[in-house]
């Protein structure tokens, strides 16, 4: 039992540690470790157990729920469970678990302390240089935090001044337009009047052509018999026009003469088909408003119209900076025939200056409207970011709208801190989300050591890809290995200075071990 | 490993739902065969036996029968089998062709018995079945068997005259032209039936049977159902996608033997063919002339098989233990396994690479919970082409067996029947050149979609190609295969996702066969080849283990079943109690199912409560489909973590008992999950009973199998007898309905009183490593206070305790207060270091003084005494197990 490399070991029944040597007395009765009972001493390790907490058999396997203690000089002490006792498989590095199975153990305890060593060694390094970057990062993520901040607040500033100027431009909007609305529609009243008088002079022209179109016998009145020749005028559209129907359009009367047949007019007029060639039925043309070429001011577009597109349009706006959007929807009639020869003629001088008076009000308005809305989205961006948990020391601010990649065997891995993780095929195919930024769920100590993204593409029968971001100190912030340890369940490895912790001020001197 | 249709049937990605597509497997109707037969009416048998054709060698009775509609004559065949059985053999006298007749399935011809004339005359012939006065009635207008045991017919033949034998005949002489006669559609899939109408069909009387088992593989109730009004029981080896519960729909495996029991007797109908089957159960009264005019249960079963000839075993009993021996003595016994088999099994689909296998078995270590096997699925291969090792995944096999056999566990790599057809694959190349491919109709390789994509499939139908199936698996051809690397037969229906019903057409050839004879056989071959593979490459030294989910009548000879792709559903949980019940009546013991359940994700309650269900059942693994969430026994909290490695380490504490079981169901066919009317033949109360079960005679097991469940009912058989609850040792009467308030730690098992269960109470991280540990001998003791039992000893792996008789047999008996120890081997030689450590015993009373009788010598021993609950302990006894020795208490 006795070590004879380390004369040191100090004698005490196997598998019990140093630090509860005093409760086994040799040849002195036993007290099992939770008082339970008092056995004699020949009992403790002797392959049977007494004790209900196996304190009487620290160095067999006969208590199903003992422990094993090897000191493992070297490097480190452990416990090991009972039943890995002579199992033939070598536990303890110093080979003590193993004196009667036959497995041929060796002790390796030294390499294995060194290389403990070695590697506590360079994790130290790396820690030490991590925590370093950490304090740059942390620095200058407060300097951004307070810069971002000091940037929201001067916005906010600037936004009231621009709220102001906003109510200012509009009141003087709408003050161009009123006057510009009036001489608008002086300008349509004066043109609708004279529309009107030019259709009546038009009207009785038809009319006086019409009389002598039908006056076929030329004797200065229109008969019946000769209103019934235009079958076109049959009022139950049987296609034939009776003479009673003709007398009906004529107000009874047999025959008219030119005065009489203004009052039998209006009753054909619509119908009426000249014989000779003539132009179509002549409809004087609605006065075409020129409403293309002038944007009305937002807030006078009717709601039932636009709204919708209205914001749509804006909600492109925000991300299509080019000219490339879609036709404003205002455009709903196309040109009309301009052929017209009564379009409606242009406006007086007075009018003109008044409405570009307004249109240069409208313009200056919507210009810093603009701009409210730019600093608007501005500082919104600014209080989502913000906003985002970025660890304790805002350390992990930094990976902000960064993206980090890894290539593996078959993808392109990315991860997007705080906001996505996706999978890209190396050879070409499209990409998939393997999860957005869920939140922070390391353990309750530090939750920081891991991040959660779920609600990714959705698996066949399965649930929607998630990811876990697994973070370890590093001096390079960068993904070192991903997998899918369960079907749709990725898991991210990724180093980040952010992480390290302060390193202990520990020597690195192998452990004080009991024995020595 | 999965089933097929998802890499396959886009269509399928929207039925989410999870149950079986039923419009992807046949009913009767859309069956020609079955249709044609279930039509016929009873009570018109055109058939008549020819006494004048009677002819008797001394064990052999031959007389032809001929069906009077046309003309066709039938030659019968009948022989008195040795162990009280008796095969009816039914064929064609003069087939166009031959028919096919089923190899490999009887261990041997079984040994006749003389039969003998009793009488003879115009209506028919009585013959002496040689014991116990037992006759046999042949009558002849129309034909029909009776089988006497004094005044009481026990079974009758074609009773209700649907012997139905489609001859052989040309297409022309076809008199009507009928559907499905010499074609059938299903789907898409055409079978051109070539031969034309095959089937054939009997039926089966049992007067005074309620009660009939058997016919695995069903998802449904041990006691079988009557079929009226429904579709028959269906054998047909099938991969059955989210397979339902509770119906007849055939599943992957056949065993086409039913047991039919009642009080006075025990008896079962193997009915040898390897086609598509059906069978039909109905339950009738018939009116009993020994007793008068009291009506008589009785239960009728008719068989229908698409091809082939008739060819039954009907197995007399009278004992449930006599129709198992008669049984193994046609079929086999179960083989008998590593002892490292019986332990505790993790897979998924799939371990991921050699990192994830590692990172598991590290965390069972961290977890303090005893492992043997981890599994690779499909995934490990690469490119699905088996016998290799994908190159990034898997790129240091050996590295990574070694490491689990540093650590004394094994592995288990999946090996499917189908064959990537790949010009670039060194399987695949050698079973082309070798022309060892099932044939399509036209004599072309047959070709299907698996796994891997466009697949061959071996015949294995062929012994050369079994042969050299088997040098596969020797370790200069299985690249990075060692010792402790075993295998896994998956997808051996076959499992064709592309073919009619997921599998094989029935008009593929396997020489001069039809797929259509063979089906159900095929799986048998597979895992037959496979573990005959194992065997060889130790040079016959050392068990194989190999895993089926495809299986048919002597499959138990080849390794452990298991119940295919369940789901974590309580349902199937339940469910795992009679599937694996009605395989242990008809010869398959080693059974299991996913624990957890293969598809979906299981809550915690049932997955704790599914390791405490297998954790008592002979096949102990825990599976899951590739698209669930991690499970390993660790991921569920501290808490239920707990729970779990309490019942696997119950698991390894019983080993000892587990390994005996399979031992005696390898020496015996008794099985080793029985009912418990198989322990009760007599007690009514238990001819039901499915949710609860025996292991051995001497524990039985109620697990808890309802979600949320506060207690359970147990039914503890036998009057006059008493349980012990194994976790409390309180003591139970037995012939009552015990109540039992459970907790969600709670296993209800109890030990019989009069039994003696030797255990391994040091549970270790391996079965491997508890080699040499002591045994403790739990005692239950009897009212009368005695009790007996058994320790069986071996290496636990080689071949060694058949061919050198390298094992201990010992005999446990206490009586007279006297514990003894005797050899039931004596020319038996092997030596173990266990030893006695301790003896409990159950229900004794407190002696003055116990003394150890051993090579003349008498020492005391140290005792304890538990007054409240009457347990008896001997401290460390010290005894080698394998020694002779008394134990006396004074």
């Amino acid at each position: 039992m006795l070590h004879l490399g380390t004369p040191v070991e100090i004698q005490r029944p196997r598998g019990v540690p140093l630090t509860k040597k005093q409760f086994y007395v040799e040849n002195k009765p036993f007290t099992c470790l939770d008082g339970s009972r008092t056995i004699s001493f020949d009992r403790v390790n002797d392959d049977y157990c007494d004790c209900k907490d196996g304190s009487d058999e620290p160095g067999t396997a006969a208590c199903p729920n003992g422990s094993f203690h090897c000191t493992n000089a070297g490097y480190r002490p452990m416990f090991i469970p009972s039943s890995r006792i002579n199992d033939g498989i070598c536990d303890c590095c110093d080979t003590t678990d193993e004196y009667n199975s036959g497995a041929k153990c060796e002790n390796t305890c030294k390499e294995l302390g060194r290389k403990e060593r070695e590697v506590l060694q360079k994790m130290a390094e790396i820690t030490k240089e991590g925590f370093l970057l950490k304090q740059h990062l942390i620095e200058e993520a407060k300097k951004g935090q307070q810069e971002k901040q000091s940037k929201v607040t001067d916005m906010q500033g600037n936004k009231k001044q621009l709220d102001e100027k906003v109510e200012v431009l509009r009141t003087v909007k709408e003050t161009a337009e009123q006057p510009e609305k009036e001489a608008k529609e002086r300008h349509l009243k004066a043109w609708e009047e004279q529309k009107a008088a030019i259709r009546l002079e038009k009207d009785k022209a038809k009319m006086a052509e019409a009389f002598l179109e039908l006056d076929d016998n030329a004797d200065g009145f229109v008969s019946v018999s000769e209103l019934q020749s235009h079958a076109e005028l049959d009022a139950d559209a049987d296609g034939t026009l009776t003479e009673t129907e003709a007398q009906g359009l004529m107000g009874g009367a047999e025959q008219v003469d030119t005065s009489t047949f203004e009052s039998v007019w209006p009753n054909i007029k619509d119908k009426y088909h000249s014989e000779v060639m003539e132009t179509p039925p002549d409809e004087v043309k609605e006065p075409v408003v020129d409403n293309d070429s002038e944007p009305y001011p937002e807030d006078d577009i009717s709601e039932e119209e636009d709204e919708e597109d209205e914001d749509d349009y804006h909600e492109d706006d925000d991300k299509v900076s080019c000219g490339c959007v879609q036709a404003p929807p205002t455009i709903k009639t196309p040109e009309k025939n301009h052929e017209d020869e009564e379009a409606m003629p242009s406006y007086d001088a007075d009018t003109q200056a008044l409405i570009d008076a307004a249109q240069k009000a409208r313009d200056d308005f919507e210009e810093a409207e603009k701009a409210l809305r730019e600093m608007d989205d501005q500082i919104r961006n600014i209080e989502k970011e913000l906003s985002f948990d970025f660890g304790p020391d805002a350390e992990f601010t930094y990976l902000y709208s960064q993206c980090y990649e890894l290539t593996t065997g078959e993808y392109i891995y990315r991860l997007c801190p705080f906001n996505r993780v996706s999978q890209k095929p190396k050879y070409g195919g499209s990409e998939t989300n393997l999860g957005t930024w869920g939140s922070w769920s390391g353990p309750e100590n530090n939750k920081y050591l891991l991040m959660k993204y779920d609600h990714g593409t959705g698996c066949w029968q399965g649930p929607n890809r998630s990811t876990t971001v697994k973070l370890t100190c590093g001096k390079e912030t960068v993904v070192t290995s991903t997998s899918e340890p369960s079907r749709c369940e990725y898991l991210i490895e990724f180093t980040t200075p952010a992480v390290c912790q302060e390193p202990a001020n520990t020597d690195l001197s192998p452990h004080d071990h009991e024995e020595l | 490993t999965g089933s097929s249709c998802e890499s396959w049937d886009v269509k399928l990605l929207q039925v989410s739902t999870f149950a079986v597509d039923r419009g992807n497997f046949k009913t009767c109707d859309q069956s020609a065969f079955c249709k044609r037969q279930r039509a016929l009416k009873p009570g018109q048998s055109p058939y008549r036996a020819l006494l004048e054709t009677l002819e008797l060698s001394d064990s052999r009775l031959t007389l032809q029968l001929i069906n009077d509609n046309n003309k066709v004559h039938l030659l019968l065949e009948l022989y008195r089998l040795q162990g009280n059985m008796t095969r009816v053999k039914i064929n064609e006298l003069k087939p166009l062709r031959p028919r096919f007749e089923v190899p490999d399935v009887l261990i041997a011809e079984p040994p006749t018995e003389p039969l003998s004339v009793l009488s003879k005359d115009d209506n028919g012939v009585v013959l002496s079945l040689g014991a116990k006065n037992q006759r046999l009635i042949v009558s002849a207008r129309p034909f029909r068997l009776d089988i006497m045991q004094g005044p009481e017919v026990l079974l009758s033949l074609n009773s209700r005259g649907l012997l139905a034998f489609e001859h052989l005949r040309l297409h022309k002489d076809t008199d009507k032209e009928e559907d499905g006669l010499w074609e059938e559609t299903f789907k898409s899939h055409t079978d051109t039936k070539p031969n034309g109408p095959t089937s054939i069909s009997l039926d089966f009387s049992l007067p005074g049977v309620e009660h009939v088992y058997g016919i695995p593989e069903h998802a449904d109730d041990l006691k079988l159902k009557t079929t009226d009004g429904g579709d028959p029981y269906r054998l047909y080896n099938l991969d059955v996608f989210q397979y339902e519960l509770y119906n007849p729909m055939a599943l992957y495996g056949s065993i086409p033997v039913m047991l039919a029991h009642n009080t006075q007797r025990t008896m079962g109908i193997f009915w040898l063919n390897a086609a598509e089957t059906w069978v039909d159960i109905s339950s009738n009264t018939m009116l009993d002339f020994v007793q008068g005019s009291s009506e008589k249960p009785q239960t009728d079963v008719r068989w229908i098989s698409e091809s082939g000839i008739i060819d039954v075993f009907i197995m007399l009993g009278p004992k449930p233990s006599d129709v198992f021996s008669q049984y193994a003595s046609l079929t086999g016994t179960q083989s008998f396994p590593p002892l490292a088999s019986l332990g505790y099994h993790q897979c998924r689909w799939n371990y991921n690479d050699q990192e994830d296998v590692k990172s598991v078995d590290q965390g069972f270590d961290q977890h303090d919970i005893p492992y043997d096997f981890i599994w690779l699925d499909i995934e490990h291969a690469d490119g699905k082409r088996y016998f290799t090792w994908d190159p990034h995944k898997f790129p240091q096999p050996k590295e990574m067996l070694q490491g689990l056999m540093d650590k004394r566990r094994k592995m288990v790599a999946i090996v499917d029947p189908h064959i990537r057809v790949d010009s670039g694959y060194k399987i695949h190349n050698e079973i082309t050149s070798k022309d060892f491919y099932v044939k399509n109709k036209d004599g072309r390789n047959y070709e299907g979609w698996c796994w891997p994509g466009n697949s061959g499939y071996p015949d294995f139908t062929k012994p050369e190609m079994r042969a050299w199936w088997s040098s596969m698996f020797a370790y200069d051809q299985y690249e990075g295969s060692m010792e402790n690397l075993f295998t896994w037969n998956d997808m051996n229906e076959p499992s064709v996702f592309n073919g009619p019903e997921v599998t094989m057409h029935k008009d593929a050839l396997h020489g001069k066969w039809e797929h259509r004879d063979i089906h159900n056989i095929y799986g048998l071959y597979v895992q037959m080849a496979t573990a005959e593979g194992q065997t060889q490459r130790s040079g016959g030294v050392e068990r194989p283990f190999v895993l089926t989910r495809a299986f048919f009548a002597g499959s138990q000879r080849y390794g452990a079943v298991w119940t295919g792709d369940n789901a974590a559903e309580w349902d199937h949980l339940k469910i795992s109690i009679p599937m694996c019940l009605s395989l242990g009546l008809v010869g398959v013991s080693f059974c299991g199912a996913d624990v957890g359940g293969f598809f979906k994700n299981p809550s915690t309650e049932l997955l704790v409560r599914w390791y405490q269900t297998g954790a008592y059942q002979p096949f102990f693994r825990a599976h899951a489909h590739l698209d669930t969430t991690r499970r390993e026994p660790w991921l569920f909290g501290p808490e239920n973590t707990a729970l779990i490695r309490e019942v696997i380490r119950q698991r390894y504490a019983l080993l000892p008992y587990w390994y005996q079981l399979l031992y005696q169901a390898h020496k015996t066919g008794m099985p080793v999950m029985r009912p418990l009317w198989v322990d009760y033949p007599k007690d009514t109360a238990t001819f039901t009973i499915d949710d609860e079960f025996l292991i051995g005679s001497d524990l039985l097991v109620h697990p808890v199998t309802e979600e949320g469940s506060r207690g359970v009912t147990a039914y503890l058989p036998g009057a006059g007898e008493v349980w012990y609850d194994v976790h409390t040792f309180q003591k139970h009467n037995g012939a009552q309905n015990l109540y039992i308030p459970v907790t969600l730690s709670s296993i209800p098992v109890f030990q019989r009183g009069g039994s003696i269960i030797p255990r391994k109470d040091r549970v270790r991280r391996s079965s491997a490593c508890m080699e040499n540990d002591p045994y403790t001998l739990y005692v239950a003791l009897s009212p009368k206070k005695f009790a007996e039992g058994e320790l069986y000893i071996d290496d636990g792996h080689s071949l060694n305790y058949d061919t050198k008789k390298e094992f201990i047999h010992r005999s446990l008996t206490f009586a007279n207060n006297a514990l003894t120890s005797s050899n039931l081997c004596p020319d038996c030689n092997f030596l173990t270091s266990s030893w006695i450590e301790k003896v409990l015993i159950l229900g004794a009373s407190k002696p003055s003084k116990v003394l150890l009788k051993m090579d003349g010598k008498e020492t005391p021993v140290d005792f304890e005494f538990d007054t409240s609950m009457s347990v008896l302990t001997l401290r460390k006894p010290g005894m080698n197990a394998g020694a002779d020795w008394t134990l006396l208490l004074q």
